[in-house]
């Protein structure tokens, strides 16, 4: 176990943070735009939604690789989130919308005579950022207090948070749910005053999604550190072991499912005014479920997999979804059932995976004993690493 | 005043029947041409003869009809005598053929060419209000004789919900002859409604609201609440009508209350159905089939492609290649078994697709229930783009043969029969399940592998095998699931993802691995969804109530209604 961070980790978030917070956003506002380095808005914007998708990405693995938790509804707290800064924004348009009311428009639409009580402190934008912690962490508390107290855990537990967040998408779907039925809220004009669609506050938005992923990875990280980290795998790797040795396993996931539901909360709150739009689709049960592909892909039971998969997969959506629009769901369906069944350490793991067969492959040649070595030497190296995922949802006293 | 219009009208036909009796039958044909020329009190004779005769078909009728609206002409033939006559096109200006009354034939000269008749000129017959009034009357009374019991409960109803008391006379009639129950009900629910109606006797008035009230009308509330709403009519009358509304509407909310129990019962035993199969694999193999949806989709395409194959084929462009399957061609009866086909058919495919997916996938994780769980959906990502691609985007229609369609009703509660007979099926599945695992050499290998897969494979017991077919088994009633599902709804490449969150709460609350609380949980999971929508008044509501009613419900039981005793602390 590291007892610290690691010196190539830390100068990792290094040159991650300088590219994100300082080269692509200098690339984008400096260069001229006829240059070959230049950065375009379009770009800067595409991929501040990739690092949103990297944030919820790091809250899924936090669930699902460190405590061993699979919440198949992780985007329900992303979309809330979402929705408390969305609610702000929508309020910030004022009489601009295409009814010149002081309601935002789907409310005229809809025939509110007036804005409902629970809209109404979200005028302050501070208000509105309490909102965007306290509204999924109360529904983690509640949820993950009802389901860790009845000890629902492992296949009943996801099926619980995907059934959680299929009724929460059905709710919000109506439109008497007062927050804009399956159009949800878009056209947003102003953030702190600031035009919300200029190529400047992109830019600032996309500098604060990359702060937010640089604190969240090391926030995760400094919390996978410490004693409380331990148990966390330990709770993942064996409940019943670490409930006999007097802890309360119930209590460490509930606090790292409602951390991790905020983390969600605030990546959601980015994503929204870079997107421009939040509706229930948001929180429909497939988009938590490709959250957890990205983990999957990148790599999970780390922190850098997550964030690697995340984009992985986006770019590859974002290209596929063009080209071959027919076969994309093809293509991340089987990137799915291959990545599960050969890569169950996803791209993180490639290169550890690869020296393993190579390993393997030439004592076979050998027709030596290096074979054996060779792994426990591998098991060595990767002791450092989480245990295979096999052990996640089977392990237990027998 | 509508005694006398009684007394007159039996008056009037009593001897006709005796008449009826006694002379031979003549064409109703001939009937109807010889009352066009007739006199008004021979026409009367005529019409009540022909009343009385029965046995009229459809296409006389329809001259009846032709005859109030005015469409029989009378054409003057060389002998100088008058006869009726039909056009072929009434409403063209154009010269027409036409065809007489009274054979039916065409209307030719002496050399055996078709008059054209222009009907711009030609001579219509005359028909004055009075006869108009009769010739309907003519026509309700011969609904009311219609051999068919539905016709006449039809026109009853028509009659008393017109509230005329000229009806009354009819219907009355009618009620002295009647033999089925349920016409004569319904009959006397509409004599009622007119009695009601007529403000100049109030005591007859009390006694239709009781009547109505007793013979349990539900169509007559509307009736009742005008006569209870009426400033003009009696007190009593009124107290009547409130009383007979009251009555009636807690009998409605009875009926309501078994109609609602019923569907909830015939959306259980889809639940079922789609569920079952998810509890063998989920809750016997322990592993997590996301793609059970998909088998499910596989029955219902399965279904839609049997029904086009007995049509008239399928053309089918999957990947920009074209093929189209070839059609029967059929038609009828022959065409109405296509379902009978396609039930068994849906489950070898379902049964087939899952063998595949076992084979190729789910083999490899039987211990790593959670990536069972993130494979299976993968695969449920390529199944729906499959279907997109083969099936085209679009929810495709299925086409219930024609012995689904109908319903009877039991008190006022409607039975559908595709309900009755998903109910009737999901039994026969159950019980065909329970034999299979506790009477049949494979059951027993099935029960097992579950109890202890390295015990089992010690003793000898194949379990790969045993897996296969198992993981088969649960797809294949999957696919049943769909066939049922594609005769209910519209069949789209979705359609799975909306049952596999009901199936899956199905098999959870029911308690995973238990066959009786899967079937408890399906029809109690189907009740419960099918009230909160009555008392929310709203599918989405309720559904959302049904969820959070089973998160809570996990709190007091979280192994289900029948948890898995085991000793193992993770069991």
């Amino acid at each position: 176990m590291q007892k610290s961070f690691r010196q190539a980790e830390l100068w990792g978030i290094a040159i991650g943070a300088l590219i994100i917070l300082v080269v692509l956003p200098a690339l984008n506002a400096f260069v001229p735009e006829n240059s070959v380095f230049h950065v375009s808005d379009f770009t800067i914007n595409l991929y501040g939604k990739y690092l949103c998708y990297a944030v919820l990405a790091i809250s899924v693995d936090l669930l699902w690789g460190y405590t061993g938790l699979l919440s198949l509804g992780q985007c329900l707290f992303f979309a809330l989130g979402g929705y408390a800064f969305g609610m702000h924004l929508m309020l910030m348009i004022g009489k601009l919308g295409q009814y010149h009311s002081d309601l935002p428009d789907f409310m005229v639409f809809l025939g509110y005579p007036k804005l409902p009580l629970h809209w109404e402190p979200f005028r302050s934008f501070w208000f509105a950022v309490t909102g965007v912690v306290l509204v999924p962490g109360l529904l983690a508390l509640v949820f993950g207090f009802l389901a860790f107290r009845s000890r629902i855990r492992g296949v009943y537990f996801s099926i619980l948070t995907q059934a959680l967040t299929y009724g929460a998408c059905l709710m919000f779907f109506r439109n008497d749910f007062t927050f804009g039925g399956n159009n949800g809220l878009t056209d947003f004009k102003f953030l702190l005053g600031y035009d919300v669609r200029s190529a400047a506050t992109q830019r600032g938005l996309f500098i604060a999604t990359g702060v937010l992923l640089v604190l969240t990875y090391v926030f995760c990280r400094w919390l996978t550190l410490t004693k409380f980290g331990k148990i966390q795998r330990a709770v993942r790797d064996s409940e019943n072991r670490v409930l006999f040795s007097g802890y309360a396993a119930a209590n460490f996931k509930l606090f790292v499912f409602v951390v991790s539901a905020i983390i969600a909360g605030l990546a959601g709150a980015l994503y929204v005014p870079q997107v421009g739009i939040i509706n229930p689709s948001e929180m429909a049960p497939d988009k938590s479920l490709e959250a957890v592909v990205w983990v999957a892909v990148g790599g999970r039971g780390t922190l850098i997999g997550p964030v690697i998969g995340a984009i992985v997969v986006n770019a590859l959506k974002s290209w596929a979804t063009r080209a071959f629009p027919d076969l994309w769901l093809l293509i991340l369906g089987a990137m799915f059932v291959i990545v599960v069944l050969f890569l169950p350490k996803g791209i993180v793991g490639l290169p550890a995976q690869i020296l393993s067969l190579l390993k393997r492959s030439t004592a076979y040649v050998r027709k030596s004993s290096a074979q054996s070595e060779g792994a426990s030497e591998l098991s060595l190296k990767e002791s450092s690493t989480p245990p295979p995922p096999g052990a996640i949802g089977t392990g237990g006293v027998e | 005043m509508h005694r006398l219009k009684l007394f007159c009208l039996t008056a009037m036909l009593a001897p006709l029947l005796l008449h009826a009796e006694t002379s031979p039958q003549g064409s109703v044909r001939q009937s109807i041409a010889k009352a066009v020329t007739s006199s008004a009190a021979d026409q009367d004779s005529i019409l009540a003869q022909i009343v009385s005769a029965g046995g009229v078909s459809k296409a006389e009728r329809d001259l009846l009809t032709s005859w109030t609206n005015g469409e029989i002409y009378l054409y003057d033939d060389p002998s100088g005598k008058s006869v009726p006559i039909v056009l072929e096109q009434p409403d063209t200006t154009d010269k027409t053929r036409a065809f007489r009354v009274d054979t039916g034939e065409l209307l030719q000269d002496a050399n055996g060419v078709a008059v054209m008749i222009d009907p711009t000129t030609a001579t219509a017959s005359d028909i004055t209000a009075g006869l108009r009034k009769k010739i309907q009357r003519t026509l309700d009374l011969l609904s009311l004789s219609d051999p068919n019991p539905d016709v006449r409960r039809a026109i009853a109803f028509k009659l008393g919900s017109s509230q005329k008391a000229e009806n009354l006379s009819v219907l009355e009639t009618r009620l002295n002859t009647e033999t089925d129950p349920r016409v004569k009900k319904v009959i006397l629910q509409a004599k009622a409604l007119i009695e009601l109606a007529d403000p100049a006797h109030p005591d007859r008035q009390v006694a239709a609201a009781n009547a109505l009230a007793t013979l349990n009308c539900i169509g007559g509330l509307d009736a009742l609440g005008a006569v209870a709403g009426n400033n003009s009519a009696s007190p009593e009358v009124k107290q009547a009508a409130t009383k007979a509304t009251q009555a009636i509407r807690s009998y409605l909310s009875v009926v309501n209350f078994f109609g609602t129990i019923f569907r909830g019962f015939s959306l259980g035993s889809i639940l079922l159905i789609s569920a079952l199969g998810l509890a063998i694999t989920f809750g016997l193999m322990g592993v997590i089939n996301m793609a059970h949806g998909e088998m499910i989709a596989v029955g219902a395409y399965t279904t839609y492609v049997v029904e086009n194959v007995f049509r008239d084929g399928l053309p089918l462009s999957p990947l920009g290649i074209s093929i189209t399957l070839p059609g029967l061609h059929l038609s009828g009866w022959i065409f109405q078994t296509y379902f009978i086909f396609a039930i068994p058919l849906s489950f070898l495919a379902a049964a087939l697709a899952g063998l595949a997916l076992e084979r190729l996938v789910i083999r490899f994780l039987y211990r790593r229930v959670l990536e069972s769980l993130l494979a299976t959906w993968g695969v449920s990502l390529i199944m729906q783009q499959l279907f997109r691609l083969v099936f085209g985007a679009n929810n495709v229609q299925v086409n219930s043969p024609s012995w689904l369609l109908g319903n009877f009703t039991v008190s006022d509660v409607t039975l559908g029969y595709n309900r009755i007979f998903v109910i009737a099926f999901a039994i026969l599945i159950v019980v065909g399940t329970w034999m299979l695992l506790t009477k049949t050499p494979l059951g027993l290998f099935i029960r097992a592998v579950i109890q202890d897969r390295d015990m089992a494979a010690c003793m000898g017991v194949p379990t790969e095998r045993v897996n296969m077919l198992t993981f088969a088994f649960g797809s294949g009633l999957a696919g049943l699931a769909g066939a049922f599902l594609s005769q209910i709804g519209n069949v789209g490449p979705s359609l799975g993802q909306s049952y596999i969150i009901d199936s899956f709460m199905t098999v959870v609350v029911g308690g995973v691995g238990s066959i009786a609380g899967t079937v408890v949980s399906a029809v109690g999971i189907g009740c419960s969804d099918q009230v909160l929508q009555q008392v929310l008044g709203s599918p989405v509501l309720g559904k959302i109530m049904v969820l959070v009613v089973i998160i809570l419900f996990l709190q007091w039981k979280p192994g289900g209604f029948f948890p898995t005793r085991s000793r193992s602390l993770d069991g």
